[in-house]
C-alpha cells in the first residue's frame, strides 16, 4: 500500500503538492508514482525562472523502466529546483515526499489549488485506476 | 494468471514484483533491480529461470541431427561441454539462440528461450523426423541460475559431496550431472557461475538453501541489464527471423568449417556473406545523462540510419548503453532520437563490462 500523507494535495498524474506558509508550493511525486517506475536513474528539472502553466509538462524522470514527463500542477514560476536530485536520483525510490521534492513553484493563480485532488480523491483515484 | 515456476511462492515470500513473461509470472524485481544487478556483479545472486525450455535430445543419429539442425557445430565439444549457437530457417535468419550440452554420444541436450518455446519445439520436431532422435522436453525440471564472482563457492555448500567434487572441476561451459541434478558452469550475466537444473519438486528447497549461503535473488530486470553490460543478445530484441547471425554480431557462432557440413540456412548466410553485409550489430555509450531505450532511432553522418534493438542504462558504468544494428560502414560515432533531440553516443565493440569492471574505453 502507498503512502499518501493526508497534508498534501496530489494530482491524477501523481505529482504531490505542499502549499507552504510564504503562499510557495513544493512538488514531487507520489510513493506510487515511484514504485510504478522503479530504480531512477536521472532526473530532469525545471531551471527557476521558468515560467509553467498548470498541466504543461515541466520535468522529466527516468528510471530503468521508462521515461516520466512530471507535469506542473498548477501555473506559476519555477523558484527551485532540488538539485540535491542530480547525484541521488534514487531518492525518489528512497524518499518521495521528503529528500525527493522536486521543485518549488510561485504560483500565479492561488485558486487552482482548490482543483487538486486530497489524499482521500488520490487514494480512491489510484484505488480505480488498478482496475 | 499465467504460468508459474515451482519457486512461484518463494518469490512471493520474498516481496517479488511479479509482472507477465512470456505467458509466465515472474519477478522483475524483489525490491531494486539495480541493487539486484549490483549483488551479482559483486557477491552472488540467483534468479529462477525455470520458465526456460529445457530439450533433450537422444538417440542413435543425435549428432547428426544437430550438425545440419544448428549453425555451430558439436564436433568441437569435447564430453560435457557446451556451446552457445543460432537455429537459423531457410534464409539464414535466426529462429533462436540456445545452449548445446553434450552429455554422452546418445544425449545432447538443450536450453531454447521461453517466449520461442512452441517455435522452437515444432521447428526441432519437424527436422527431427529424417534421423533416429526423439525429442524430448522436460517440463518437469525446473532451473535456477547462481551468478557472480562469489556463486560458485555458495553453490557447493548446497551439493552433496560427489557433486560438488565434480562442480569444482567444471571449467567455464561445461556441465556435470549426478543424481537428479544437473549443472552447467554457463550463465547470461558476464559473471561466473552456475546453472543448475533439477526436478521442479526439489527447486524450493535448493533456492531456500541458496539463500540460507547468502546468495541473494535476482529479477528478470536485473538479467536484462546484466547481460546487455556483458553484451550478450536478447532473442527477439537484438535479432529474430529476419536477421541472420552475421547481422546481429554472431558470425562467431557459426561454424563455417568443415565446408563439408551443410546446415539450414548454411546457403543462405554464404550468399549473404559473399555479397557483403550490409548491417552490423553495435554497442552504443551515451555520453550524458539519460537512458537508451529500444527502438530509439540511431543516425550515422553521412552513412546512415539505424535502430537501437536493445537499450537500457548500465548500472556498473553509470551510463546509458545500448546495442544497435546500424550500416555496416558506422565508425565510432553516431547520434540517437531521444523524445526529439538529436543526442551523441559513442559506438563500441561490446562487452561493456567483463569481470565486474568497465571494458570499454570512453
Amino acid at each position: 500500500m502507498s503512502k499518501i500523507p493526508n497534508n498534501l494535495k496530489y494530482t491524477k498524474t501523481h505529482e504531490w503538492v505542499e502549499l507552504k506558509q510564504d503562499g510557495t508550493v513544493t512538488v514531487g511525486i507520489s510513493d506510487h508514482a515511484q514504485d510504478l517506475l522503479g530504480d531512477v536513474v536521472y532526473v530532469e528539472l525545471p531551471r527557476a525562472g521558468r515560467k509553467a502553466k498548470a498541466g504543461e509538462a515541466c520535468a522529466v524522470v527516468e528510471s530503468v523502466k521508462a521515461a516520466s514527463d512530471i507535469y506542473c500542477p498548477i501555473s506559476g514560476e519555477i523558484i527551485e529546483a532540488n538539485g540535491a536530485l542530480g547525484d541521488k536520483p534514487e531518492l525518489v525510490n528512497q524518499d518521495a515526499y521528503g529528500q525527493a521534492w522536486m521543485f518549488r513553484i510561485k504560483p500565479a493563480d492561488p485558486a487552482e489549488l482548490n482543483q487538486l485532488l486530497d489524499a482521500a480523491a488520490y487514494a480512491a483515484f489510484i484505488a480505480a485506476e488498478a482496475h | 494468471m499465467g504460468h508459474r515456476t515451482p519457486l512461484y511462492n518463494e518469490h512471493l515470500v520474498a516481496a517479488a514484483k511479479i509482472v507477465d513473461f512470456a505467458g509466465w509470472d515472474m519477478p522483475i524485481h524483489y525490491g531494486s533491480q539495480l541493487e539486484e544487478h549490483h549483488q551479482v556483479r559483486r557477491d552472488a545472486g540467483m534468479f529462477d529461470v525455470s520458465h526456460m525450455v529445457i530439450v533433450d535430445l537422444q538417440g542413435a543419429e543425435v549428432r547428426a541431427f544437430l550438425r545440419y539442425l544448428i549453425a555451430n557445430n558439436v564436433d568441437k565439444l569435447k564430453p560435457q561441454q557446451a556451446l552457445y549457437t543460432c537455429m537459423l530457417q531457410e534464409q539464414g535468419g535466426v529462429i533462436d539462440d540456445l545452449i548445446v550440452y553434450f552429455m554422452r554420444e546418445d544425449w545432447f541436450r538443450v536450453v531454447v528461450n521461453a517466449a520461442t518455446r512452441a517455435k522452437d519445439l515444432a521447428w526441432i520436431k519437424k527436422q527431427a523426423a529424417s534421423f533416429k532422435v526423439t525429442v524430448t522436453e522436460r517440463p518437469d525440471l525446473a532451473m535456477i541460475a547462481v551468478q557472480g564472482p562469489k556463486a560458485r563457492e555458495r553453490a557447493y555448500e548446497v551439493l552433496d559431496a560427489t557433486l560438488r567434487e565434480q562442480a569444482a572441476q567444471l571449467k567455464p561451459f561445461y556441465a556435470a550431472y549426478s543424481g537428479d541434478i544437473f549443472i552447467g558452469r554457463t550463465g547470461y550475466t558476464g559473471e561466473d557461475g552456475f546453472e543448475i537444473l533439477l526436478p521442479g519438486k526439489d527447486a524450493a528447497a535448493m533456492w531456500r538453501a541458496l539463500l540460507g549461503k547468502g546468495v541473494k535473488p535476482a529479477g528478470l530486470g536485473a538479467r536484462d541489464t546484466l547481460r546487455l553490460e556483458a553484451g550478450m543478445n536478447l532473442y527477439g530484441s537484438d535479432m529474430d527471423e529476419t536477421i541472420t547471425p552475421l547481422e546481429c554480431g554472431l558470425e562467431w557462432t557459426v561454424a563455417w568449417e568443415p565446408a563439408t557440413r551443410d546446415f539450414i540456412g548454411r546457403a543462405a548466410l554464404e550468399r549473404q556473406k559473399n555479397a557483403g553485409v550490409k548491417r552490423k550489430l553495435v554497442g552504443l555509450v551515451l555520453n550524458d545523462k539519460g537512458v537508451l531505450r529500444n527502438h530509439l532511432e540511431v543516425r550515422v553522418s553521412g552513412i546512415g540510419e539505424g535502430e537501437i534493438t536493445s537499450g537500457g542504462y548500465s548500472p556498473t558504468l553509470g551510463k546509458a548503453i545500448a546495442l544497435a544494428r546500424v550500416p555496416a560502414a558506422t565508425g565510432t560515432s553516431c547520434e540517437v532520437d531521444i523524445r526529439g533531440k538529436w543526442v551523441p553516443a559513442t559506438v563500441v565493440k561490446p562487452p561493456f563490462v567483463r569481470n565486474g569492471r568497465a571494458v570499454v574505453v570512453l
